[in-house]
């Protein structure tokens, strides 16, 4: 059996989203800019799907627009807002636990000498708290960006809340939905946040297609220079078929969130609690209530990540690791290792991640290959011979 | 996954060579920490000045198990003298390659097994000493 638990990392491409996009490839090909009938056709399909997307965050479709997906979304609202606010203030503050593309965009504008960034952790349950940040503004703050929805742990941040702080004292917000949408109910009016990152391959959408809400009012600046696409914020000719697909995610995503929240919640509850009542010296990491509905991040004691990933790959079952020997950076997880958790148990980390293709039998199938490898891996371990002969155990402070 | 890693390396991470401890050994070599995600044990059984029995403990991933298993493959029965000229490089070698950012692992064996056998030579002295 194939079963894919990486959901996180990217989704399944909709069928139904496929057929979307298929008729703009060969027949309805123009460049959306143009002005004769065929780019006109082409137009018509682009802001149909921008009303879409429009729909499922509830904002005007004017203050959508398309990019090439999450990290091109997250990297322009960072560096698009510091150049932009640039004479009102030069200090960001976001949270320890982003994805690389904020950190990375955050670390770039502090580097090139005018932007000084602070970045704030995350409590035992891998959430930020209000106060932290609070203390953390100055009047020279001009941008504060926090992830909606945490990649790893899933777990759920403020950002309602540091919305409505930084609105206070005139400070821009932008935050990272890309892991939150399609998963949970996600509206900027609610939110009040200033800009928001989406990417489609993340809700069963295609790969390379994302957005940044730009809400009215709001400045920033862009990263692609060129033609007046998207209203000057974007240049570049737009990826019809792309942007098609992703309107048609946005509208089933939009559709189903209600009915799907709670199978795949039900699924992803019944994984967890099979390893946590069956396997023992395991922790699911970060808080377990205010988090995605598909998401659970456990470590098993005394064993090392790459390993169970390698031994659930054998047996087709795909999922991720926080450990370091399994990144690109021979680093453990920033996120993990942020929630306090040691090193051992960061390495020993794997995340499960689920959508609304996974089955139980699938689930069930699972459980058994991992609680089966974890248990081939602890016969190995010389920390689990050192723990059987009456080491410590971290876990044991954990207990379910 | 799997393409990352040779045949031989997937071989000796699901099978295994020498899995296990002994708790009598002559010598014990552990070597690694959790933040680099990689700790080995070796336990050696020196008889004659030549490595009787050997067995491993590992917490890696696949290429620290398949290092640490093809290193007690490669010295088992061998005098300790030849045994420690058991390189990285042929660890690496016969595990038919490991990817660039494994390599350490292959480093890492061929320390356990050096920490053991001076484990084995301090105990040595410290009974002659006696």
């Amino acid at each position: 059996m194939k079963v894919y638990l990486d959901n996180n990392a990217t989704t399944r491409t909709d069928p139904e989203v496929v057929e979307a996009m298929k008729p703009y490839f060969t027949d309805i090909f123009g460049n959306a800019s143009s002005l004769h009938g065929f780019g006109q056709e082409a137009r018509k399909a682009v802001e149909e799907a921008r009303e879409k997307v429009a729909a499922l965050i509830n904002c005007e479709p004017a203050e959508v627009i398309f990019t090439s997906g999450g990290t091109e979304s997250d990297n322009q609202a960072i560096r698009g807002a510091a150049e932009k606010y640039a004479k009102k203030g030069n200090h960001v503050i976001t949270s320890a636990i982003e994805h690389p593309a904020i950190l990375e965009s955050c670390l770039h504008i502090q580097e090139r000498g005018y932007n000084d960034v602070s970045f704030v952790s995350t409590g035992e349950d891998g959430i930020v708290k209000l106060d932290d940040f609070e203390n953390m503004i100055t009047d020279k703050t001009v941008l504060i960006s926090v992830m909606l929805a945490n990649n790893e742990t899933g777990a759920i941040q403020p950002v309602k809340d540091i919305s409505a702080l930084a609105r206070e004292k005139g400070i821009i917000v932008h935050t990272d939905a890309v892991q939150a949408i399609g998963k949970i109910p996600v509206d900027v009016q609610d939110l009040g946040v200033n800009l928001l990152s989406m990417s489609a391959h993340k809700f069963h959408g295609p790969n390379g297609v994302g957005i940044l809400y730009v809400r009215k009012g709001t400045k920033v600046g862009s990263l692609m220079h060129g033609g007046s696409h998207e209203n000057k914020l974007r240049a570049g000719t737009l990826n019809v078929p792309g942007v098609v697909g992703l309107g048609k995610a946005a509208e089933i995503a939009l559709r189903d969130l209600g009915e799907n929240i709670e199978k795949i919640r039900s699924l992803r509850d019944r994984l967890e609690k099979e390893f946590t009542s069956k396997v023992k010296f395991t922790k699911v990491n970060g808080n377990r209530k205010k988090r995605l509905p598909n998401t659970t991040n456990i470590s098993f004691e005394f064993i090392e990540g790459e390993g169970v990933m390698l031994s659930a790959d054998l047996k087709g079952i795909a999922v991720s690791t926080g450990s370091a020997c399994a990144s690109g950076k021979l680093e453990a997880s920033h996120v993990l290792l942020d929630l306090g958790l040691s090193h051992a148990l960061a390495q020993g980390a794997i995340r499960f991640s689920l959508s609304r293709y996974n089955t139980q039998e699938e689930i069930d199938y699972s459980v058994g290959v991992i609680a089966e490898a974890v248990e081939r891996l602890r016969g190995m371990s010389p920390l689990y011979e050192d723990a059987l002969k009456g080491g410590t155990c971290e876990t044991a402070e954990y207990a379910n | 996954m799997e393409g990352q890693y040779s045949e031989k390396v997937m071989d000796h991470f699901t099978n295994p060579r020498n899995v296990g401890e002994i708790p009598d050994a002559d010598g014990v070599g552990t070597v690694g920490n959790p933040t680099c995600g990689d700790i080995m044990r070796l336990y050696i059984k020196v008889k004659d000045d030549r490595i009787e029995d050997i067995k491993f403990k590992t917490f890696g991933c696949g290429a620290a198990i398949a290092s640490s298993s093809m290193v007690t493959e490669l010295v088992k029965g061998k005098p300790l003298d030849e045994a420690l000229k058991v390189s990285n490089k042929a660890i690496v070698e016969q595990l038919g390659g490991l990817p660039v950012k494994k390599r350490h692992c292959s480093v890492l064996a061929e320390e356990a097994l050096q920490k053991a056998v001076d484990d084995y030579r301090s105990k040595l002295k410290e009974k002659e000493g006696k």
